[in-house]
C-alpha cells in the first residue's frame, strides 16, 4: 500500500528532470558570469545563494525530498542547522579576534 | 503491554539464540551472525576487553605517580600510558559501549522489533571497531612507539611528534566510522521498526535515550572524522592548515576537535541515563516520574551539548564574546542533566524500594554523577575555569562524569540485564560486595584528584612537588581498592554466565518493558508474533505503601 | 499517554506488521539518507575550516584563486551536473521498466563521472607544472594565505574526487545489478540508494565550485 503511492510518487515526466537541469546549468553560468563582477563583500553571498537555489533543485527534484516522508525534511533541517550554529559559534569567536 | 506471554511453539526458531544453530557452525556462527544479540555479545566480549586494558594502563598511571620522580617508567613511557590509556577508554570503551552491547541487544525487543533495521551493516560495524581497536593496540608494540600527545591530539605536537600518530588517528578515525553506522542503523530502527501501538511516547526511556545518543552520533562524529583526517593529510603532505608554521591556526584544531569531542561525552552519558531511567522504576515497582521530561531532556541534551564545545578552551584567548556565548551555554546544559537527577530521585520518593545490586549501581550513578556534573558546572565559569583548567580538577571531573557515571551506568546494566541475555543468575552477595569495594575505592581514587586540582596540580605531569604527594599516594591505593573490586564483580559475572543459578522466568525483577515479556535468553526471532502494544513502558501497578495511603 | 497519540502511533506503525512480506524501501532511504548526513557533514567540517581560513587572508584566497582554470571548473560543474540528470533518469526509466534505457543511461553517467576525473586530472597537473602543490618550495615562498588557499582546494577537491570514484563503482555494482536484474522495476531501492549518493557527491561540487574558482 505504502509502497504503491511512493512508487507513482516517485515518476515524475522525463521533461521535468531535463527542465530541472537546463535551470541548474543557467545558475551555473549565471553565477559564472556574475563572478566576473565586483560586488565586494556580497559577491560570495551571491555565490553562495546560488550554490543554495542549485543544491535546493537537485535535492527536491533528483533527490524527491518532496515526496518522501516529513520526518526526512526534519533530519535535514537538523543537520544544516547545526552546520550553522557551528558556523555561528565558530565565527563568534573569530570575527572578534582578527583584526584586533 | 497487554502483558500477555507469547505462546511459543516448539519449531527451530524458538531456540533461544545462544543455541540456535544458523547456516555457520560454531565460532563462525557467531563472527558471521547478523543477530543483534549475537553481535551485541560481540561487542561485550571485545568492549570489555578493551576496558581491561584501559584499566590495566590506568592502574599503572597512578603505580607510577607514588613518588614524585619517576617510579616504574620513564617519561616517554608515562606519556604514552596517559594517550593510549585515555584513547581506548574515550574512543574504544565508554562512547561505544552501552549502544553497542546493549543498545544492540536490547533496543529491537524494546521496540518489539526482531533485528536493527541493517542486521548486515550491524556486522559491519562491529568489524569496524573491532580493526579500530586492533590498531590502537598494535600502535602500542609497533616501533616508533604509541601516540604520545594526550587523547586530544593537539596540534602542533600531534603534527611533530615522532610516534606512530598517523596509525592511532587512523583507528580513531575508522572506529568513528563504526559508530556513525551504528547510530544511522539505530535511528532508522526506531523510526521504522516499533511495534504496532508503540507511539513516541510508548517507548521505552532506553530507547529515547539512544535516539539522542544517535543523532548526536551520526551529526557529529563526522566533524572529528574530518579534522583526524586533516592531521593525518598534513603529516603527510604538509598542506599548512594545521601547521602553524604554513599559516595554520592551533586554535581551530582544538575549536574542530571539541565540535566533536565535547558531544562525545554526552554520547558517553545518555545512554547511561538511559539505564537508569530503566532500572530505577523496576526496582522502586514506581512509574517514572516525568515521562516526557526525561524524554525531552535527553533530546535537549543531544542539542545543547553540542552547542558548548569552546568550554574546553577558555584559556586560550578566545574572544570575550565567544567565552561569554559558551560560558552560558554550559550553564543551560545543567538544566536538563538536573531535570533527569530530579525525576530519578522523585520516582524513588515512596517506592517500594528492593535494593537489588542494579539499583545500587544506579543509585551510586545518581550521586557520582551529580558530584561529576557540578564540578563541570564551576569550571564552567570562566574566571575560575583560568585557574582550574588543565589542573587535577578537570581529571577529577571526567572521571566522576565518564567512569562514575557511564562506567556505574555500565555496571548497573550488566547487573541488570545479563540474567537475561545468559539466562543465569550470578551471586548477588557477591555483588553487592563487589558494589561497595568499587564505588569506595573509586572515591578514595578519584575525590583527592578534585583536591590536587584545587592545589594547582597540572595534569599530565610526569613529576610532580613533594607537598602533592600525600593525595597522590591516597589516590594509589584508592586505585587498588577499585581494582579489586572491579575484579570481584567481574568475575562473580563470568562465574554466572558460565554455571550461575538457571533463571527460565521471563519477568526476572518485575520489569514492564517488552524484554521483560519475552522468553529468558530469548529466541532468535525475539517474538513469536510481533506483540501489540497499548500501555506506556512504566505502568506499574500501585505499590503497596501508595495502597496503605489509600486506605488511610 | 493520550488516546490521540496511540491511534496516531497505531496508524503510522500498521505497515510493518507483515514484516517479510513487506519490504519496507522507506527504511532503506532513511537510512541512506542519514548517511548522507554524515557525509555531508564531513565536508561540514572542511567548509568550516575554509571559512575560518578565508576569513583571516580574504586578498590571499582572492590572489590564489586567479591561478584555477575557470573554464575548466566550469565545464565540470556542467559535466557532474548533466551526470546528476542521468542518473535520475536512470532510476526514472528503471520504474517504467525500461532497462536497456536505465543501463545506457548508468553507462553514460559512469563516463561524466570519468570525464570529471580527466579534467581534474588536467587541472592538477598545470597547477603542479606551475609548483602550487603542497610542500613545493615555489609555494612555500608565497604568503601564508594562499599557502592555506592550496591546501584547503587539494584536501577538499582530493576529498571530493575519491567521493567521485566511489560513486562511480557505486554506480558499475549497479549497473551489473541491473543487467543481472537483481534491480527490477519492483525493487530498486538499490539504485535509488546509489543515485541519492551520486546527487550528494553533486551538491558538494556545488558549493566547492564558487568557493575555489569564483573569488573576486
Amino acid at each position: 500500500m505504502e509502497n504503491l503511492k511512493e512508487h507513482t510518487e516517485h515518476s515524475h515526466s522525463y521533461g521535468l528532470y531535463v527542465m530541472v537541469w537546463l535551470a541548474l546549468i543557467t545558475l551555473t553560468g549565471l553565477t559564472a558570469v556574475i563572478a566576473g563582477i565586483n560586488f565586494g563583500k556580497l559577491s560570495v553571498v551571491v555565490a553562495l545563494v546560488i550554490a543554495v537555489i542549485k543544491s535546493y533543485l537537485v535535492l527536491t527534484e533528483f533527490m524527491h525530498l518532496k515526496s518522501e516522508p516529513r520526518a526526512f525534511k526534519t533530519f535535514i533541517f537538523v543537520a544544516l542547522f547545526f552546520l550553522l550554529v557551528s558556523f555561528t559559534l565558530l565565527f563568534s569567536d573569530y570575527s572578534f579576534i582578527i583584526g584586533k | 503491554m497487554s502483558g500477555e506471554t507469547l505462546a511459543l511453539s516448539q519449531n527451530e526458531h524458538n531456540v533461544n539464540y545462544l543455541d540456535y544453530q544458523g547456516k555457520h557452525k560454531g565460532i563462525w556462527g557467531w563472527l558471521l551472525s547478523t543477530d543483534h544479540k549475537r553481535i551485541g555479545i560481540l561487542y561485550m566480549i571485545t568492549v570489555l576487553s578493551f576496558f581491561a586494558v584501559g584499566v590495566t594502563l590506568g592502574f599503572l598511571i597512578r603505580l607510577e605517580l607514588l613518588t614524585p620522580q619517576g617510579t616504574i617508567v620513564g617519561p616517554q613511557a608515562y606519556n604514552e600510558f596517559f594517550t593510549v590509556h585515555g584513547i581506548i577508554m574515550i574512543f574504544i570503551v565508554v562512547i561505544p559501549v552501552i549502544p553497542s552491547v546493549f543498545g544492540n541487544f536490547f533496543l529491537p525487543i524494546m521496540l518489539g522489533a526482531k533485528d536493527v533495521a541493517f542486521p548486515r551493516l550491524n556486522l559491519l560495524s562491529w568489524y569496524l571497531y573491532i580493526i579500530g581497536g586492533a590498531m590502537i593496540l598494535l600502535s602500542l608494540v609497533l616501533p616508533g612507539g604509541a601516540a604520545d600527545t594526550g587523547w586530544t591530539f593537539y596540534i602542533p605536537y600531534s603534527v611533530r611528534t615522532g610516534t606512530n600518530m598517523i596509525f592511532t588517528l587512523a583507528a580513531v578515525f575508522i572506529i568513528g566510522f563504526s559508530s556513525i553506522l551504528t547510530g544511522l542503523n539505530f535511528l532508522t530502527t526506531i523510526h521504522r521498526m516499533r511495534a504496532p501501538g508503540m507511539g513516541w511516547f510508548k517507548m521505552p526511556l532506553f530507547a529515547w535515550s539512544l535516539y539522542a545518543t544517535s543523532w548526536i552520533q551520526v551529526i557529529v562524529t563526522p566533524i572529528v572524522g574530518i579534522t583526524l583526517l586533516m592531521v593525518i593529510v598534513e603529516r603527510v603532505f604538509h598542506v599548512g592548515i594545521f601547521d602553524p608554521t604554513l599559516g595554520g591556526d592551533p586554535l581551530l584544531f582544538q575549536h574542530m576537535f571539541w565540535m566533536y569531542s565535547h558531544p562525545a561525552v554526552y554520547i558517553i552519558i545518555v545512554p547511561a541515563m538511559g539505564v537508569i531511567s530503566e532500572v530505577v522504576p523496576v526496582f522502586s515497582q514506581r512509574t517514572i516520574f516525568g515521562y516526557k521530561f526525561i524524554a525531552y531532556s535527553s533530546l535537549g541534551i543531544a542539542i545543547f551539548g553540542s552547542l558548548v564545545w569552546a568550554h574546553h578552551m577558555f584559556a586560550t584567548g578566545m574572544s570575550n564574546t565567544a567565552e561569554f556565548v559558551f560560558s552560558l551555554l554550559t550553564f543551560l546544559v545543567a538544566i536538563p542533566s538536573a531535570i533527569k537527577v530530579f525525576n530519578w530521585t522523585a520516582t524513588l520518593y515512596k517506592g517500594s524500594i528492593k535494593l537489588e545490586p542494579p539499583l545500587l549501581y544506579a543509585l551510586a550513578f545518581i550521586f557520582l554523577f551529580s558530584i561529576g556534573g557540578l564540578t563541570g558546572i564551576i569550571q564552567g565559569a570562566l574566571n575560575v575555569d583560568l585557574y582550574l583548567t588543565d589542573t587535577y580538577f578537570i581529571v577529577g571531573h571526567i572521571h566522576y562524569v565518564v567512569f562514575g557515571g557511564t562506567g556505574f551506568g555500565l555496571f548497573a546494566a550488566l547487573h541488570y540485564w545479563l540474567p537475561k541475555m545468559f539466562g543465569r543468575m550470578y551471586n548477588k552477595k557477591v555483588a553487592k560486595v563487589a558494589f561497595w569495594i568499587t564505588f569506595v575505592g573509586f572515591n578514595i581514587l578519584y575525590f583527592p584528584f578534585l583536591i590536587l586540582g584545587w592545589l594547582g596540580m597540572p595534569r599530565r605531569s610526569y613529576h610532580y612537588l613533594p607537598q602533592y604527594q600525600v593525595y597522590h599516594v591516597i589516590a594509589t591505593v584508592g586505585s587498588w581498592i577499585l581494582v579489586t573490586g572491579l575484579l570481584i564483580m567481574f568475575i562473580n559475572l563470568l562465574v554466572s554466565i558460565i554455571k550461575g543459578k538457571k533463571v527460565t522466568e521471563e519477568n526476572i525483577w518485575g520489569g514492564e518493558t517488552l524484554e521483560w515479556k519475552v522468553a529468558t535468553p530469548p529466541t532468535v526471532e525475539n517474538f513469536e508474533e510481533i506483540p501489540q502494544v497499548v500501555e506506556g513502558p512504566y505502568e506499574y501497578k500501585q505499590n503497596e505503601y501508595e495502597l496503605e495511603e489509600e486506605v488511610k | 499517554m493520550s488516546s490521540a497519540e496511540s491511534t496516531q502511533a497505531a496508524v503510522i506503525a500498521e505497515p510493518h506488521i507483515e514484516e517479510h512480506a513487506h519490504r519496507d524501501d522507506v527504511r532503506s532511504r532513511m537510512g541512506m539518507w542519514l548517511f548522507l548526513f554524515s557525509e555531508l557533514l564531513l565536508f561540514g567540517g572542511l567548509f568550516l575550516m575554509y571559512s575560518v581560513y578565508r576569513y583571516m587572508h580574504q586578498t590571499d584566497f582572492s590572489i590564489a584563486s586567479k591561478e584555477m582554470n575557470t573554464f575548466l571548473g566550469t565545464l565540470n560543474t556542467v559535466i557532474l551536473l548533466t551526470s546528476s540528470l542521468t542518473m535520475a533518469l536512470a532510476i526514472n526509466a528503471m520504474q517504467r521498466g525500461k532497462k536497456g534505457l536505465s543501463i545506457f543511461l548508468q553507462i553514460f553517467t559512469i563516463l561524466c563521472g570519468a570525464a570529471f576525473m580527466v579534467n581534474k586530472f588536467i587541472e592538477w597537473s598545470h597547477e603542479f607544472a606551475k609548483g602550487n602543490y603542497p610542500g613545493s618550495a615555489i609555494l612555500a615562498s608565497k604568503p601564508k594565505g594562499q599557502i592555506l588557499y592550496f591546501g584547503l582546494y587539494y584536501s577538499m577537491v582530493g576529498l571530493h574526487g575519491i567521493h567521485v570514484l566511489v560513486g562511480m563503482t557505486i554506480i558499475a555494482f549497479m549497473l551489473v545489478f541491473t543487467i543481472r536484474g537483481k534491480i527490477t522495476p519492483d525493487n530498486y531501492v538499490k539504485l535509488e540508494a546509489a543515485g541519492l549518493y551520486w546527487h550528494l557527491v553533486d551538491i558538494i561540487w556545488i558549493f566547492l565550485f564558487p568557493l575555489f574558482y569564483l573569488i573576486t
